[in-house]
């Protein structure tokens, strides 16, 4: 029941959750939507090209003959799905990583935090390109989701690890380990808990950040095209200079809904950062601080 | 002074441990794909009319050499190294039979200077209105900026980007979106190339600078919250110190520590920017270039571009760390 008085807190005292889990519903909603599609997905010329936006079709129709608002459906739900897919994958990565470092200390700690540091200055725009530049054809959505998981943990092993280093100092972590309890045992048992809330506000960050790449590599063609998604739609609207010919809704209607997902994801982390912060939150609340 | 060494010490060697790693990375992804790129390479040369089966053997021969495929992998990790530190990267294939390395020092001042200007000005920017903004917590217009900042903050820079380049280019065309300088400009008259330059540039930096701002601000925001509510800024202000000299010396000077730290974080982000933004508004730097060489299958250049970035930006950040003690002296102490 506490998660759920939680929630009810966070609904009303503030208000940029609220925003966040309206604009974030929208567009969940919308890629639920693609279930029903009328249209299978990588089909062309199913309707009219180049129609505005009417009753009929109420986002218009693009070029290649689709229509915007299904296809937007389809592509929406493909590029969710790779953000969650990476911010699950790397969340893995960074909780083992900064759980380990913080309660471990020691030389485990600095070879880890090494490698850290290393992940978060590289630039890691130019290996990406260099990974699709090695793959090209054999791109998929698997491979990318994994190799950006593979590059998007480090800033959160940081906050993890510095939270851990703390807990480690905590009396039960003595009792635990005096107790007998093994390493794994007092990470996950012990040390997760108090990390999660952090966890769930680093992963809509997460999901923000993997979802920027997925589309700005898609723009440029740096991915599997034939997937929908809505960097894709924006490709193929590119290709077809849509802007130039006057189809605006296809390229606008994407641009929006993924400016919707961003805004309402960030609006979720930092009210939930806020909501962490005893401080921050009893000033909201009226009591003070 | 000693601390000083020390603390040196510790940075370069993790800027070595950055590189390595770094280089380490695009060896491995170079040589475990499953895709052989030579074959990839061949296939696509030779889809276009007939080759006769010694000219293919020969130019696989040539491509293994090229790739760095020849030898044992000890042979090939050896040499994929020395390439790196030689910064020898060989002859671009798109631009044959000019050097990588000349292709890479002429689009790098492009994109220095882009990244420099704009990240300098994002960063002072967004910590100034960022400090403001904490320390007066009830104006108006600096909450106002505050959330337009905060929206525009998490759309990436493509998006931004784009959009500028829409209203800029198409609605309200004032400005030039495409080039780093007129395509006629004259390069004799100084002052006329220098402002020809600029003006080529707001675009690009105006779209890095939008999306830049609104993380510097948040940061610096409540840190400022924070420090204001120290015993020594009430004291100051009971002693009755001027409130500009309690803003900028006592609260904003401590606040800028972490933000100079985070600066050097975010170097490699900064450069992620500016490669689609030069791409989008056609700039003649770095990123262009990486992005060329994709499209024209130069591996090469593609390489050498990727070692290069890792460096710099890894460069740049042992800088900043270096002249980090003058910001916060008690570092060399620690």
């Amino acid at each position: 029941m506490q998660g759920f008085a939680v929630f009810r807190d966070l609904i009303r005292y503030n208000f940029e959750f609220a925003a966040g889990l309206v604009l974030v519903g929208i567009v969940v909603l919308m890629a639920l939507l693609s279930f029903v599609s009328p249209y299978p997905p990588l089909d062309v010329y199913v309707v009219a090209p180049d129609a505005p936006p009417s009753w009929d079709f109420i986002f218009g129709t693009s070029s290649r003959g689709q229509d915007v608002f299904w296809q937007l459906t389809v592509a929406i739900r493909n590029t969710l799905s790779f953000g969650i897919t990476v911010a699950v994958l790397s969340r893995i990565i960074s909780l083992v990583v900064g759980l380990l470092a913080g309660y471990k200390g020691g030389w485990v700690d600095r070879v880890l935090m090494s490698i850290n540091d290393t992940f978060i200055v590289i630039p890691f725009f130019p290996i990406l390109i260099l990974f699709y530049f090695i793959m090209r054809d054999a791109m998929s959505w698997t491979s990318l989701a994994l190799i950006t998981a593979a590059l998007g943990w480090a800033y959160d092993a940081r906050l993890i690890r510095a939270m851990a280093m703390s807990l480690r100092t905590r009396e039960f972590t003595s009792q635990a380990y005096f107790s007998g309890a093994s390493t794994r045992q007092i990470l996950v048992q012990d040390h997760l808990p108090f990390v999660l809330p952090i966890l769930f506000s680093t992963t809509m960050n997460n999901i923000n950040w993997s979802i920027g790449i997925e589309v700005t590599l898609s723009v440029l063609g740096f991915t599997d095209i034939n997937t929908p998604t809505i960097g894709g739609m924006i490709y193929w609207a590119n290709q077809h200079a849509a802007l130039v010919s006057g189809v605006w809704w296809w390229v606008a209607f994407p641009i929006a809904l993924v400016i919707m997902l961003f805004v309402g994801l960030f609006l979720l982390a930092i009210s939930m950062n806020e909501y962490i912060d005893p401080r921050s939150r009893l000033a909201r609340m009226g009591g003070g601080a | 002074m000693k601390s000083y060494l020390a603390y040196l010490a510790k940075r370069l060697v993790q800027f070595v441990v950055v590189v390595f790693i770094g280089v380490n990375i695009t060896y491995v992804i170079t040589h475990s794909t499953p895709i052989d790129p030579v074959e990839q390479s061949i296939s696509a040369a030779t889809s276009f009319g007939v080759t006769s089966p010694e000219a293919v053997e020969m130019m696989r021969a040539s491509l293994r050499q090229l790739y760095g495929l020849e030898g044992s992998p000890i042979e090939q990790y050896v040499s994929f190294w020395r390439r790196v530190v030689v910064g020898d990267f060989g002859p671009s294939l798109s631009a044959f039979p000019t050097p990588v390395s000349t292709l890479i020092w002429r689009a790098m001042p492009w994109t220095v200077g882009l990244l420099l200007a704009s990240t300098i000005m994002t960063w002072i920017i967004g910590n100034f209105i960022g400090g403001l903004a904490g320390y007066y917590r009830r104006n108006r217009f600096l909450k106002l900026l505050g959330i337009v900042s905060m929206g525009v903050h998490p759309i990436p820079y493509y998006i931004i980007a784009f959009v500028l380049l829409i209203i800029f280019g198409f609605l309200w065309p004032i400005l030039p979106i495409s080039g780093g300088a007129s395509m006629n400009a004259n390069r004799a008259d100084t002052f006329g190339f220098a402002l020809d330059v600029l003006l080529h540039s707001v675009l690009p930096s105006l779209s890095l600078m939008a999306v830049g701002i609104g993380g510097w601000f948040m940061g610096m925001r409540s840190l400022v919250s924070n420090i204001v509510t120290e015993d020594y800024v009430t004291y100051a202000e009971l002693g009755g110190v001027r409130p500009r000299t309690i803003l900028t010396s006592y609260v904003m000077r401590n606040a800028l520590g972490p933000q100079v730290t985070g600066l050097a974080l975010q170097l490699g982000a900064i450069f992620n920017g500016a490669i689609i933004t030069e791409q989008v508004f056609g700039y003649p730097g770095l990123g262009s270039l990486l992005i060329s060489g994709v499209h024209a299958g130069d591996y090469s250049l593609v390489l050498g571009i990727t070692s290069v970035s890792i460096i710099a930006v890894s460069a740049a950040v042992l800088l900043i760390d270096l002249l980090y003690p003058l910001i916060d002296p008690r570092v060399e102490a620690r």
